[in-house]
């Protein structure tokens, strides 16, 4: 019953951010420091905001809320992103 | 929503919906004439909000079905959900002439194009045969020559999508092979696989792990983990399996 | 481009219905939606326990037997999600927060609930004691589902219902209070659905 989705899914809501193609971007987890797409990582689109997790460790990578016109983004979770060019 | 219209990313866009098209009972294709459309590639999926007169919106993805070489119009498959909010509306109420508000496309990591070649492995549960379409829809129109399998599961034969249309792209492509398996009934003197997806079935199915296969398999949250964690005990690169779940319900809630 | 634009024929799936036990802006909802924010956790029972730490003078643990033995209360009221649903008349059981702490001595002013899974949100403890909030474990007769938050979840409904953590293990007690899961994203510290209060700011 879980709403476990794949990072892809959520890429409408970090295109709204970012200016790049942030499921193709490479996140290190700060916590078990496992190295992924975006894209491939687990996403639960919460009715509060949308968490991005660890593939491995299920920790918090990406946290967005969207809220009365602004957009509140916490990356704790991320130590190291990669961002291809292009 | 200024912002997003300064930075041109992802703006909603109106499309006119030009054909529906029954696909099975549950499922109709919607196509959208979309003139400001900036093109897509095979497997990327669009938002589609819903406002109701009182101001009141739901929105939810759809894996766009068409090729990109049929832009500027493009075509959503949608299954309907007995208790979804969206879905109904799209399978029942929309109607050639309606106007369908819309952004994408959307991600770049569930894509395929032809020249990222392959050989090709497509695994559909289901609806999730939808953005894989896409690919063998663009695989066709660019005439690419990329040796492709498509393993397809269903519950019974009326609730294949696209029945017709993979009978053809076969015949036209001597490098398309498609196996078709049915969980729940099959009717009498069916030559496909009559049961959930398997090792053995997919030990059968994928290319051998030394031509290191490109994967993408689509489907409902345990079918999709069922088949990606079978093709890695195979032994095919995890980086190499691209995986897309839709929810349980295909829907999203509102969550507490 | 799209501002007057609507949907011909769409109406959601809202009820219309009004009630004067409805907050303002919520609507009235007859399922009980579910979604996480995270992957349910499986805690087999045998390892499951409900603990109080932080700023007590002894910590405190109870085991699922232990937590059993403890007097247990029915509670029927309403729950508002913030995402704007409301559900009337939910039946609940479980241990009030009261009973439980009545067994440490503290001199702090707030409480984290934390739980399964890393959740964790953040109230004042005046807002958790005298009848206010219960660890429970049943809900409408039945042993509370796992996607509820099963095997045990806070309740404190005079609240919005994300402070009503799923899966929860325990309290930390604190002097000064910091924000839990969704209140460092934005969400009201406080969560009061009468008075709307949903987010920073509210």
């Amino acid at each position: 019953m879980e709403n476990k989705l794949d990072g892809n899914a959520a890429a409408g809501n970090l295109e709204e951010i970012f200016p790049f193609e942030m499921t193709l971007a490479q996140a290190t987890c700060a916590g078990c420091g496992a190295n992924d797409v975006i894209g491939a990582a687990a996403s639960y689109m919460h009715g509060m905001g949308t968490i991005i997790r660890c593939n491995r460790c299920d920790a918090a990578l990406i946290r967005v809320a969207h809220i009365r016109g602004r957009y509140l983004l916490d990356m704790r979770g991320v130590c190291v992103l990669q961002i291809k060019e292009g | 929503m200024e912002r997003r219209t300064l930075l041109g990313r992802l703006i909603w866009q109106l499309g006119e919906v030009v054909a529906t098209q029954p696909e099975t009972a549950r499922t109709k294709s919607i196509t959208l004439n979309l003139p400001g459309w900036s093109g897509h590639r095979a497997g990327q999926h669009v938002d589609v909000r819903l406002t109701a007169e009182d101001g009141y919106q739901a929105q939810r993805s759809y894996s766009i079905a068409s090729s990109p070489e049929e832009a500027p119009r493009v075509t959503l498959t949608v299954e309907r959900l007995d208790d979804g909010e969206v879905s109904p509306y799209l399978t029942e109420e929309l109607r050639v002439g309606d106007k369908l508000e819309l952004r994408g496309p959307i991600g770049g990591y569930f894509v395929w194009e032809a020249e990222m070649g392959g050989p090709l492995l497509l695994v559909a549960g289901g609806s999730g045969i939808v953005p894989l379409m896409a690919m063998l829809r663009h695989r066709s129109a660019a005439e690419s020559t990329v040796a492709t399998r498509l393993l397809y599961s269903s519950r019974s034969l009326e609730d294949v999508i696209y029945r017709d249309e993979l009978d053809r792209l076969m015949k036209r492509s001597t490098m398309l092979e498609v196996a078709q398996t049915l969980t729940r009934a099959h009717p009498p003197g069916w030559t496909g696989y009559s049961r959930r997806i398997d090792l053995q079935m997919l030990r059968e199915v994928a290319w051998p792990v030394a031509q290191r296969p490109l994967t993408f398999i689509c489907g409902p949250t345990p079918f999709v983990e069922t088949a990606a964690a079978i093709l890695v005990e195979l032994g095919h690169e995890p980086a190499r399996i691209k995986t897309e779940r839709f929810g349980p319900t295909g829907e999203k809630h509102d969550g507490e | 481009m799209s501002e007057n634009f609507f949907s011909r024929g769409f109406r959601g799936r809202r009820k219309s219905e009004l009630s004067e036990r409805l907050p303002p802006g919520q609507y009235l909802e007859r399922d009980f939606p579910v979604l996480s924010a995270g992957p349910t956790p499986q805690t087999p029972l045998a390892n499951w326990d409900f603990s109080i730490v932080g700023e007590v003078d002894q910590p405190k643990r109870w085991t699922w037997d232990e937590f059993h033995t403890l007097p247990r209360e029915t509670i029927t009221l309403d729950i508002h999600c913030v995402t704007k649903w409301s559900k009337l008349d939910t039946r609940w059981e479980g241990v009030s927060l009261e009973t439980l702490l009545a067994q440490v001595a503290t001199a702090a002013n707030y409480v984290i609930a934390f739980c399964d899974g890393g959740y964790t949100t953040n109230l004042p403890l005046e807002e958790v004691t005298e009848g206010k909030a219960w660890v429970v474990d049943t809900y409408e007769g039945e042993p509370l589902a796992p996607e509820h938050g099963g095997p045990a979840r806070l309740l404190v409904p005079h609240l919005y219902f994300w402070k009503s953590a799923k899966w929860v293990r325990g309290l930390r007690l604190i002097d000064e209070d910091e924000p839990g899961f969704w209140e460092s994203l934005g969400y009201n510290n406080h969560g009061d659905p009468w008075k709307e209060e949903r987010y920073w700011g509210d």
